[in-house]
């Protein structure tokens, strides 16, 4: 166990390296950079914008300006940002709540469903509910979700006037209920998705496992057909699930660029989408090490979840 | 329902009702600014209600001297005063001055080189200190601190020798005779001494995260990446404030904006304010008011004037009389345009409308290039002494309706021989060097050719400012007039407002006449509002729909 964990950290730095490399000479490489916000001001003179790139640090050689980022970063300064001057800790930081809210309640509804439909078609194959539950899960999986959001807001907002067309809260109102209320909309869009890739993913998990010499056995002994399935069936299958979740797990945190913005959901995947938008270095940067830390760390734990849960697999 | 929640607390069904009955009287009173209320209108005596104004880009920037955009603008002008304020007909107003200085009442010498300002006694800031010429003095070193990531330094950096004369006098001696300054001094906001001077790192201030100003709203808090909330100044030593709250939302899709203008979770739409798409829809909505608000920016065809096809004045006026501006702003940009001959925005006190209008007629047009020895050649194009008269026209790629302009204008120029090509950019590359260096052959752009709303235009049309001829500025076009060129230097040296406006009136005379550029029409904006939220007239010299906050009320 202390080897593989080891060996995976090992790994792990690597990759951190790679993506930190990639990404903050990709991010150099698109044209425009900070100061173009500012190309069309006619206040801003060619001096005024010289002035800039010297205070920001822009005008260093690129590999002069990744070893200072760098060397920050392992220090513990993830630095600040280039539009409004916060540590891109703190940035990070106030946009995580609502984003876990979105991606927690959607990803509760999107398992919760999503396992009994994969469940139910894989007991029921072929039949009426199967059929439906694929074409479905086919729909949902090939109509962009911004489509959805804006039917829902059309439908649910501006028609029948249910629900808010958007935002986490209405200013000056900050109860809870506020908030579920208007959490509704965008959680169920953002699960459409995902309940789609679950619910299918359950269903051959399932599959698979009903097809096993086990299954047959239970039945021989005489069990029920309900009993089969809890006890012998969904335990098996939700195995593999584990992984999948582990891999979905870095979105929680890390946001939903397009359902943020139908719905003007205060998010990560904004943060992204606008800080990418001014070319703010620091927050990208920060947003892409924070996410890659994340998907490393997901994948290790979900590593070790899996061996603890099924003794038949040994870390090594 | 969410409607009623986001609007003032106080609506009711009833308040409803009375607004429809008194109907379209309501949206004909002007309210007024920076002073006496006008006719009719019955702001509230203690700030009620809340205002939500919907922007498509977040506010970040807060300390208002920090290099920014348009969007902070509106939170600037809401939380903080400068010693001028530019209102809707493009005249200076005192605001944290008792008076706007000039030379005849001795606040200017008539060199124009020694400047005294005198402040009002009775402003205090938000956390209750008192304003001081001090502030000013402080605000105008912070500027050009070089350690300071400042916006705009122009003019700023002429300011030699100041000197606190008494806490309500200033004055200070520029290094040359530079009258705009006076109108950046309207976008100068004054920061509090006392609070920043304790600062280490000025870019790091925790002011610059929960600003202090003496403005008609104070700061409450900003809920990053969704609103920044702001509350009544109560002790406002100016007019106003009748709102209780203003939100600015940050709402980051278009039709999302509009969506929500619709729905009523935002009572007033700024920046970039409700897309030309939706217009003619949001104009029939009930209980909401749409106006359309010519805006400082003038869309054009930008000529490079050394490419040897442009030199010939016949030429650029050919084209011109070859642009049907009218079927552009009506069929392309939805009605949304406002036809002008001149880059002086139409609100300014510069503006000249008496210029000769442009006329859509083809057979002018052949004419003038007939008459000018541009002859059709085989391939039917015109040339002349070996030049084609073709060339190419770059946008910005992905900007749909500039792109149906392109295929618009191809057509029509090629009915007179004359041949486009379309070669567009993405905007990040477009505006590089391409753009300044005056790499292009012809390129279609939004300009603002003011700075401040000064009527100074030499950044844009002095010959000192072509960059691809080693100069400083972004004279892109790359035009050159001496006749303009002394004008514009008179123009800046001129204090007077009457003695300049005839320098400027003369100035887009001869621009009319010369055609660096081909304008299509003013980049116009649809700004909308509910029924009942009074005082928000625009203005068009300053970059928001939130300049003047301190007179918004609901109407009771």
């Amino acid at each position: 166990m202390r080897g593989f964990l080891i060996n995976r950290l090992c790994q792990s730095l690597v990759l951190l390296l790679i993506v930190s490399v990639i990404g903050f000479v990709v991010l150099n490489l698109i044209p425009g950079g900070p100061l173009a916000q500012f190309g069309l001001d006619p206040s801003m003179t060619q001096d005024d914008l010289n002035r800039l790139k010297e205070q920001l640090g822009l005008n260093r050689p690129l590999w002069m300006q990744y070893l200072d980022w760098a060397w920050r970063l392992v220090q513990g300064d993830w630095g600040h940002s280039f539009r409004d001057g916060a540590s891109v800790l703190d940035v990070i930081g106030r946009h995580l709540f609502a984003t876990l809210l979105l991606m927690g309640s959607s990803t509760i509804i999107a398992i919760a469903i999503g396992t009994w439909i994969g469940i139910r078609g894989a007991t029921h194959r072929y039949s009426v509910f199967d059929y439906l539950a694929t074409v479905g899960a086919m729909v949902a999986l090939s109509i962009p979700t911004f489509w959805f959001g804006l039917v829902g807001i059309y439908v649910f907002s501006l028609q029948l006037g249910w629900l808010p067309a958007g935002n986490m809260y209405t200013i000056g109102d900050g109860s809870a209920l506020n908030y579920m209320h208007h959490l509704i909309l965008p959680s169920i869009v953002l699960a459409l998705v995902h309940v789609a890739i679950w619910s299918r993913y359950m269903r051959s998990a399932t599959l698979d496992v009903i097809s096993q010499e086990f299954v047959k056995t239970a039945r021989a002994k005489g069990l029920s057909e309900r009993r089969i399935l809890m006890k012998h069936v969904v335990g098996n299958a939700l195995l593999p699930m584990i992984t999948l979740a582990g891999m979905q797990l870095p979105s929680v945190l890390t946001g939903a660029l397009v359902t943020e913005t139908v719905f003007t959901w205060p998010g990560m995947g904004r943060l992204f989408l606008d800080s990418l938008g001014y070319s703010d270095y620091p927050v990208v940067m920060g947003l892409l090490m924070f996410s890659a830390i994340l998907v490393v760390l997901c994948n290790l734990i979900t590593d070790i979840v899996v061996a603890i849960i099924d003794p038949r697999i040994r870390l090594s | 329902m969410t409607k009623d929640l986001t609007t003032k607390s106080t609506y009711s069904r009833r308040d409803a009702l009375r607004l429809m009955a008194a109907g379209s009287v309501a949206s004909f009173v002007a309210p007024n600014l920076l002073g006496k209320p006008a006719y009719a209108q019955t702001p509230p005596t203690t700030p009620s209600g809340r205002v939500v104004v919907g922007l498509s880009q977040e506010p970040t920037v807060f300390n208002p001297l920090m290099a920014h955009i348009e969007v902070d603008d509106a939170v600037h002008f809401s939380v903080f005063d400068a010693l001028f304020r530019i209102d809707p007909k493009g005249v200076l107003q005192p605001n944290l001055a008792a008076e706007v200085p000039s030379q005849k009442n001795g606040g200017i010498s008539q060199d124009g080189l020694q400047w005294r300002i005198r402040l009002r006694d009775d402003v205090r800031w938000h956390d209750g200190k008192p304003f001081t010429a001090d502030d000013v003095k402080f605000t105008l070193e912070l500027i050009t601190n070089p350690k300071f990531r400042a916006w705009r330094t122009g003019g700023h950096s002429l300011v030699r020798d100041i000197k606190v004369v008494s806490p309500t006098e200033i004055t200070w001696r520029m290094e040359s005779v530079f009258a705009p300054y006076m109108s950046f001094l309207a976008e100068t906001f004054i920061v509090p001494k006392h609070i920043l001077e304790k600062e280490a790192d000025p870019n790091a201030a925790a002011f610059n995260q929960a600003p202090v100003g003496t403005g008609a709203f104070k700061w409450a808090r900003r809920i990053a990446g969704d609103h920044i909330e702001l509350v009544a100044n109560t002790e406002y030593f100016g007019e106003g404030p009748y709102v209780e709250r203003v939100v600015f939302k940050y709402i980051p899709d278009m039709t999302v904006l509009y969506t929500q203008f619709k729905s009523g979770d935002i009572d007033l739409t700024d920046q970039a304010y409700i897309s030309a798409d939706h217009y003619q829809e949001a104009s029939k909505l009930p209980r909401r008011v749409v106006k359309l608000q010519p805006g400082a920016s003038v869309e054009s065809i930008y000529l490079n004037l050394e490419k040897p096809q442009f030199k010939d004045p016949a030429v650029r006026r050919a084209l011109y009389a070859a642009i049907d501006r009218k079927a552009i702003i009506d069929a392309i940009y939805y009605g949304v345009g406002t036809v002008t001959e001149t880059f002086m925005p139409q609100q300014s006190y510069y503006y000249n409308p008496d210029l000769p209008a442009q006329e859509f007629n083809l057979n002018l047009a052949r004419k003038l290039l007939d008459e000018a020895g541009w002859l059709p050649g085989p391939d039917g194009v015109r040339g002349k002494n070996g030049v084609r008269l073709a060339f190419a026209n770059s946008t910005t790629s992905g900007n749909n309706l500039r792109e149906q302009v392109q295929q618009f204008l191809q057509q029509t120029f090629a009915e007179i021989g004359v041949e486009m090509t379309i070669s567009n950019l993405p905007a990040a590359v477009m505006f590089g060097e391409f753009w300044l260096k005056s790499q292009f052959d012809s390129a279609i752009s939004g300009v603002a050719h003011l700075i401040a709303a000064d009527p100074d235009a030499t950044n844009r049309l002095h010959s000192s400012a072509i960059v691809a001829k080693g100069g400083k500025g972004s004279n892109v076009g790359q035009y050159s007039n001496p006749e303009v060129d002394a004008l514009l230097k008179k123009g800046a040296q001129t204090f007077d407002p009457e003695a300049r406006r005839a320098i400027y009136l003369r100035v887009q005379e001869i621009v009319r006449q010369d055609l660096p550029f081909l304008p299509l029409f003013s980049a116009t904006y649809v700004i909308g509002r509910k029924e009942g939220l009074e005082g928000s007239e625009s203005n068009a010299n300053t970059r928001t729909a939130s300049w003047h906050a301190a007179g918004w009320h609901w109407k009771r």
